[in-house]
């Protein structure tokens, strides 16, 4: 039995989550896999604008904070000077693929060495609960108040299996934070990303299906009822990329 | 010392390089494709020298935010359009408090505009290169040989003030070959307790971030960097100037060339005329400017623009001297024969 | 004192900015300011293209040169477009391959004095393809004060960066030039 307690790379103070959020458990499973592989002084994390614009306040190691979508672009630039430290963004639907789309694609298409963490929860959290690229269709949100029409908003973006084309990723892979099985599926992708870094393999993105209760407007836990009858369908867990990207 | 000919673009290239830049993020756009070309060929033969041709200027100047946040020396380059995109990235590095240089070879606008020099940024880089309460230093070189001087001292004043520090030169000066020296060393290894470049167990960590949502908090980080500002306006400020004369032509950067020419023919022609060049267009030197104005009847705002310097000019002045305007924009680069007649006017209206 | 106020005109690829930067390396070897200004824009080959060169004892603040003292025009467009603007003592050097001054409607001031030389027929038949540029080079350093054909060759070693045949090549347009 593992003993249970507060990573170190977790800083110790309360989050600004909401309750049944699962933003605290990725939190935790990326604070735990920078304690396993002993590398919180040689890393340096990059937060969003979203829910998780506050990071910085929870991890132990050196962060920045990057502007809305940019944080791919600001990891570039860490890692470009500093190659043999580990620089991973942790970012949100919003961020990653929509406004950030661009800065996404090219570092992946680059193949940096970096570690992306892509929270996806279908939904806009922060700004309180408007359409995401990611929010399936039928659901409703505060901009898509009669359900997402893909007639006229479009389809949500597998961002999992569309940068798994690029050559420059190395590790792609969508896991789910639903239950302890899941969970713990979750932190050996992040770690394997990690792992990829360390050996300067390329590209490493870790995507989170999470659940947003309070804009969904259901109880966490029937967010995550919601979360597996209707993302998993769409969004299908599993390894989209797993290759040798630089010899 | 040697001279050897470069285009100002390359010489400000060369100049970050020796004045120990080790890591360039740029984007193509004309005319100020051959700094990046240059970084592109020079940076990766340097140890640790880093070049990234970014997928937009959003991106470069973003590659930037997370290169100077983590201590490392650091430059991009664009023109014009591309520096609308880099602004919201610039907001952000002032927040942060990061050191960078920026340089703009400016082109004409609005929108695509043209790729001809042109100075009609001068707005935009002295009053709202970013959202928020900041400014930035802006450096206006003359030459190929300013664009080397003014590419180093443009990093110290980043390194010393923790600010990022606009090149604001043009077309023809980016294009122009012109001899030029290196005399200047690389600058020393700047203070980086405050990168976030991995703690190493050893330091509490780093944050690098613009964001205090407690506006007590908010409004005593500016405040702090507003009295930086304050010591840049006191002691980094800087001109060229005649003393004495009655008709003060004042113009910066390539238009100052040609006003100077213009200048030396009305004075050829025994007009007392004088020329006033701002070296750095913020801070506006205003003392400088009221002692080269000492005995002036008349300013003569010369640009490539419609008239964006005029209202700095006029404040610095007090609005206590007239001040006249000549300007050629959409590309041209006004000619001496142009400004001279505008200065014999000037002459007449002010005997008559 | 005497201020050169230079512009080379001609397509691009005809070496019109090459042999610009020749004239402010002659003008840099002897001492003086200098500045190279290109006309730059989406033309890179094939388009009409010009530079501007100031070689002066002065400092030089215009580097954009309106009415030049010496005008090498390389095309007919050229001719056509600059010849105008030629300063009245001004000399002009003219590749008469491919424009013949007197057909051109354009006219230069009184006291241009226009120097023809067939450069590209010259070049080719001497199997100097390409150097058209420096064989009206060699022509204007003749007939100016410009600079000594010790300076040129001077310049010349310099860009050609050591390469013998190149230099070699160069120094036999310049002649060819000079000798016409």
């Amino acid at each position: 039995m593992p003993d249970f307690k507060r990573p170190h790379a977790l800083v110790d103070i309360p989050t600004h989550y909401c309750p049944g959020c699962t933003h605290g458990i990725i939190h935790r499973l990326v604070a735990e896999v920078i304690d396993d592989m002993g590398i919180e002084g040689d890393t340096i994390g990059v937060c969003p604008v979203g829910c998780s614009v506050l990071g910085y306040f929870y991890f132990n190691c050196d962060m920045m904070q990057a502007s809305h979508g940019r944080s791919p672009a600001v990891a570039t630039g860490i890692k470009r000077a500093n190659p043999d430290k580990f620089v991973f963004t942790y970012q949100g639907d919003g961020d990653l693929a929509a406004i950030g789309t661009a800065e996404t694609v090219h570092a992946a298409a680059r193949g940096e060495n970096i570690t992306v963490i892509f929270i996806n929860n279908a939904i806009y959290g922060m700004t309180g609960g408007q359409m995401a690229p990611t929010t399936l269709p039928g659901q409703t949100s505060q901009t898509s108040p009669y359900g997402r029409n893909p007639n006229t908003e479009g389809f949500p973006i597998r961002i999992c299996e569309m940068l798994s084309t690029l050559d420059g990723v190395a590790y792609a892979e969508r896991v789910a934070t639903i239950d302890p099985k899941s969970i713990n599926a979750a932190k050996k992708a992040i770690r394997k990303g990690f792992e990829i870094q360390k050996n300067k393999k390329g590209f490493s993105i870790i995507e989170v299906l999470s659940t947003c209760p309070t804009n969904w407007g259901l109880t966490p836990l029937k967010a995550l009822d919601w979360l597996k009858e209707n993302m998993l369908p769409y969004y299908p867990l599993g390894v989209y990329a797993d290759k040798e990207v630089r010899s | 010392m040697e001279k050897i000919l470069m285009k100002g673009n390359e010489a400000c290239a060369e100049a970050a390089i020796r004045a120990g830049c080790k890591c360039y993020f740029g984007y193509p756009i004309t005319p100020q494709n051959e700094i990046t070309a240059y970084m592109s060929k020079h940076l990766p033969k340097i140890d640790g020298g880093v070049f990234v041709q970014a997928e937009s200027e959003i991106g470069a100047i973003n590659m930037i935010y997370g290169c100077a946040g983590s201590g490392s020396r650091c430059m991009t380059s664009s023109s014009s359009p591309g520096i609308s995109l880099k602004s919201e990235g610039i907001s952000y590095i002032v927040g942060a408090d990061l050191p960078c240089v920026i340089v703009n070879v400016q082109r004409g606008g609005p929108g695509l505009g043209t790729i001809q020099p042109s100075q009609a940024d001068y707005w935009q880089a002295t009053k709202a290169i970013g959202h928020g309460d900041m400014r930035i230093p802006i450096l206006a070189p003359a030459s190929a040989q300013e664009m080397v001087d003014m590419t180093l001292k443009a990093f110290r004043i980043a390194e010393e003030y923790r600010t990022p520090v606009m090149i604001l030169a043009d077309g023809l000066l980016g294009q122009m070959m012109e001899p030029v020296s290196f005399d200047n060393k690389s600058l020393p290894e700047a203070d980086s307790s405050w990168a976030a470049n991995g703690h190493a167990n050893s330091r509490p960590k780093n944050t690098i971030n613009s964001l205090y949502l407690d506006p007590l908090e908010l409004e005593q980080k500016i405040k702090e960097r507003f009295k930086r500002y304050e010591q840049i306006t006191e002691k980094e400020v800087g001109a060229v100037y005649d003393k004495g004369a009655k008709i003060v032509v004042a113009a910066y950067g390539s238009t100052a060339r040609v006003a100077r020419s213009a200048v030396d023919k009305a004075r050829a022609e025994g007009i007392n005329a004088g020329l006033f060049r701002p070296q750095t267009l913020w801070p506006f030197p205003k003392k400088q400017l009221i002692e080269a104005t000492e005995n002036a009847k008349v300013v003569l705002v010369t640009e490539m623009s419609m008239g964006q310097m005029v209202d700095d000019v006029k404040m610095s002045l007090e609005f206590k001297l007239p001040v006249q305007f000549f300007g050629r924009t959409g590309g041209f680069v006004p000619n001496p024969d142009e400004i001279l007649t505008k200065i014999k006017e000037l002459e007449v209206s002010d005997n008559a | 004192m005497m201020t050169y106020e230079v512009l080379t005109a001609g397509f691009g690829g005809q070496g019109v900015l090459f042999v610009g930067k020749m004239l402010a390396e002659i003008g840099l070897l002897d001492g003086k300011e200098v500045s190279w200004f290109p006309s730059y824009g989406p033309a890179m080959r094939g388009g009409t293209c010009n530079c501007s060169v100031v070689v002066s004892d002065r400092p030089i603040g215009s580097p954009v040169v309106s009415h030049p003292n010496l005008l090498i025009a390389m095309n007919g467009p050229s001719y056509d477009k600059f010849i105008g603007t030629v300063a009245p003592d001004g000399k002009a050097f003219v590749d008469s391959t491919l424009t013949n001054p007197e057909d051109s409607a354009a006219k230069p001031c009184d006291g241009v004095r226009i120097f023809s030389i067939p450069a590209t027929k010259l070049a080719v038949d001497n199997d100097l393809i390409g150097m058209a540029n420096i064989i009206i080079l060699g022509k204007l350093i003749k007939e100016t004060a410009f600079a000594s054909l010790e300076t040129v060759e001077k310049a010349m070693t310099g860009v050609t960066k050591g390469k013998e045949r190149l230099f070699a090549l160069n120094m036999k347009a310049l002649k060819l030039g000079m000798e016409y």
